[in-house]
């Protein structure tokens, strides 16, 4: 059996890592599927506002927006715990549940587009710099050093105020402040420096094994020694990782959109979503708790799947204390 | 031992220098557009725009820029906002500084407290149920996002519980200052420790009960059980306090991520008027004066409790000191 092959193996008996691999299927689903409830069970538009609409619950027809009991202002439809307005209305009278699962494609989406651009750049980054050492070895760790130091939150907070006045433009790429590009590229490149270091310190440990040696001393290229020989002993890590910085990555995200600096208007996201229903917090709680009950399960599937993947790929790993999520 | 401490501050300097110039860059050298409307906030008046390009010399070359902001920030301590316009930043900051000091200490004790005791009890316990009945509620524990915490936390503690006995001495959200009324201040802290800790305790519970029992094959264990000592006292003596070193290290830097700015989040659930409120105040006008000085001011904190800690490191293990 290859390596891969027994931690395959190993990773399907671990029965915890697998209920949280089906959770994550499931709620990927559920996101993937959000349309189809919007206009098959719900009927609504969940970007649209319905201010003035009325559902009908048992043969009553009820205002979406309602006035509130004291007269002064007005209160949105609570959970009807049935196919339209299932968990209730929000203050623009939008349908709460339909938006839960567009909330989720955007923290889904951003959470693995930022996760696959950190791993990407850094495994790149971490190759050349520790394969190459000297001088764009020092410039490089002690630039990633400095990104470290930073800390996380106000390093997003910095890059996301910059960029959302007028968004990006470098030469021909334009990013619009309102694209999802925007969080997928600041959160991707802020955790750049958590993955770089460890890949770094692989590849110095790889580069004077005896089999890059022997290619060496067959004349190989440096390309082929870079991809050929050393990436292939360095990807499991990175494997390791990746769910472990999704994780973290859909964190980052859901504070920055309740930060209201995150994914922007018209999108939702879950942390925007939570950040949408504080206002009503006390009187509409469901608003703002479900789509942090689904930021919970899906960040503890991810990191009970990404121990799981890290024992079965190295059985005697030990709880790194490598700290992915610095600070909060 | 002074070598030592001279050689960290050096780099330290280094350092500092260096995340001012990454500062400087994030805001006046982002490519594209001009740095002048970005500062002047979102509904910026040409008026406005003019008076920072003046301000800032943002005609000059790059070079004279950055010292012209770091005059501003660290010399002349002037920084103003331009949205709120005659709000000087730094004298903000240092009003808001206690606060975060007073969540960031409480929560501190508590997680130290708390993640020690179940790090030791899940260690001791293994083999038994509760070994992974702690370490799953210690994963929950680091999966929860704090500010959605912190709002069910207030939905039980401000208003679903606070007429009954159990949540009843909770005063309405907001501060008070520790010297002018302790037991208030408090009262007004606890839950906010609470809620901040959290992350913690489940964070540093699994990396303690990892490196208890990573210790469990080392020597110096076998010794002392070998030497008759009760296994109590194995565990507590000298396994524990070996692993409270990657402890202490891993607390110190923690401890200044959150002083400098990484209680943000707690902050705003709470109405806590911190440092980082201050930052979250100014982020819905991209009132970037502010918010440039504040990720300044939290990245010299880090910056500077990294150096204690590898000072106060290096005199506990004189071994750290040779490299």
């Amino acid at each position: 059996m290859t390596t891969q092959a027994v931690a395959i193996s190993r990773l399907r008996r671990n029965r915890a890592a697998m209920l949280a691999a089906v959770a994550l299927v499931l709620i990927a689903a559920g996101t993937l599927l959000a349309p189809v409830y919007a206009s098959h069970v719900a009927h609504t538009d969940p970007f649209a506002s319905n201010l003035s609409g009325t559902v009908q619950i048992d043969g009553l027809q009820v205002p979406v927006i309602q006035p509130n009991a004291s007269g002064l202002g007005s209160i949105p439809l609570g959970p009807t715990l049935r196919s339209q307005y299932f968990l209730g209305a929000d203050t623009q009278g939008r349908d709460v549940a339909a938006r839960l699962l567009y909330g989720g494609r955007a923290s889904l989406l951003v959470g693995i587009g930022a996760a696959l651009i950190a791993c990407l750049i850094a495994t790149l980054v971490g190759l050349f710099a520790g394969f190459i050492g000297g001088a764009t070895d020092a410039v490089v760790s002690r630039t990633l050093d400095i990104i470290w130091a930073f800390p996380i939150y106000l390093l997003a907070i910095a890059l996301s105020t910059v960029l959302l006045t007028q968004g990006l433009s470098i030469g021909p790429i334009t990013i619009d402040p309102q694209s999802l590009w925007l969080p997928i590229l600041i959160i991707g490149v802020i955790y750049v420096p958590y993955v770089a270091r460890p890949v770094r310190g692989e590849v110095i440990a790889v580069r004077h094994r005896d089999f890059v040696e022997a290619a060496i001393a067959q004349g190989a290229k440096r390309r082929r020694l870079l991809f050929r020989e050393v990436l292939p002993n360095v990807i499991p890590s990175v494997i390791v990782i990746f769910p472990l910085m999704v994780a973290t990555c859909i964190l980052t995200e859901s504070a920055l959109s309740f930060l209201s600096i995150g994914v922007q208007p018209p999108q939702a996201s879950w942390g925007s979503l939570v950040n949408d229903g504080q206002t009503q917090l006390y009187t509409r709680p469901w608003v703002s708790i479900a789509p942090g009950i689904l930021i919970t399960i899906t960040i503890l599937a991810l990191n009970v799947l990404g121990d799981g993947i890290r024992e079965a790929v190295d059985p005697r790993a030990k709880v790194r204390t490598r700290r992915l999520r610095k600070t909060r | 031992m002074i070598a030592f401490i001279v050689r960290r501050f050096l780099s330290m300097t280094v350092v500092l220098f260096s995340l001012s110039v990454l500062v400087f860059l994030i805001f006046f050298a982002t490519p594209g557009v001009d740095p002048a409307r970005r500062m002047a906030g979102r509904n910026a008046t040409p008026a406005n725009i003019a008076a920072i390009r003046a301000e800032f010399s943002l005609d000059r070359p790059l070079p004279i820029q950055y010292v012209t902001m770091m005059d501003h920030i660290v010399v002349q301590r002037d920084v103003e906002s331009y949205t709120n316009r005659g709000v000087q930043v730094i004298p903000e900051i240092i009003r808001a500084a206690p606060v975060t000091l007073s969540l960031v200490l409480g929560a501190s004790v508590i997680w130290v407290l708390a993640s020690i005791a179940l790090g030791v009890l899940s260690a001791s316990l293994r083999g038994t149920i509760w070994d992974p009945l702690i370490m799953a509620f210690a994963l929950i524990g680091v999966s929860l996002p704090v500010f959605w915490l912190g709002m069910v936390a207030n939905l039980f503690t401000q208003q679903r519980w606070n007429d009954t006995w159990i949540f009843r001495w909770v005063p309405p959200l907001g501060y008070t200052r520790l010297t002018d009324n302790p037991l208030l201040w408090f009262q007004h802290l606890v839950i906010p420790w609470i809620v901040l800790s959290i992350l913690y305790v489940g964070f540093y519970a699994r990396i303690l009960r990892s490196d208890l029992i990573e210790k469990e094959n080392e020597d110096y264990i076998r010794t002392a059980r070998a030497k008759g000592i009760s296994e109590c006292r194995v565990l507590l003596r000298h396994q524990l306090r070996a692993s409270l070193i990657t402890f202490v290290s891993l607390f110190g830097l923690d401890f200044g991520a959150l002083v400098a700015g990484g209680a943000l989040l707690v902050e705003v659930v709470f109405g806590l008027p911190g440092v980082g409120r201050l930052t979250y105040l100014s982020l819905a006008g991209l009132d970037l004066p502010v918010i440039m000085t504040t990720v300044l001011y939290g990245a010299f904190v880090i910056v500077i409790a990294s150096a204690v800690v590898d000072v106060l490191y290096a005199w506990l293990d004189p071994r750290t000191r040779a490299s």
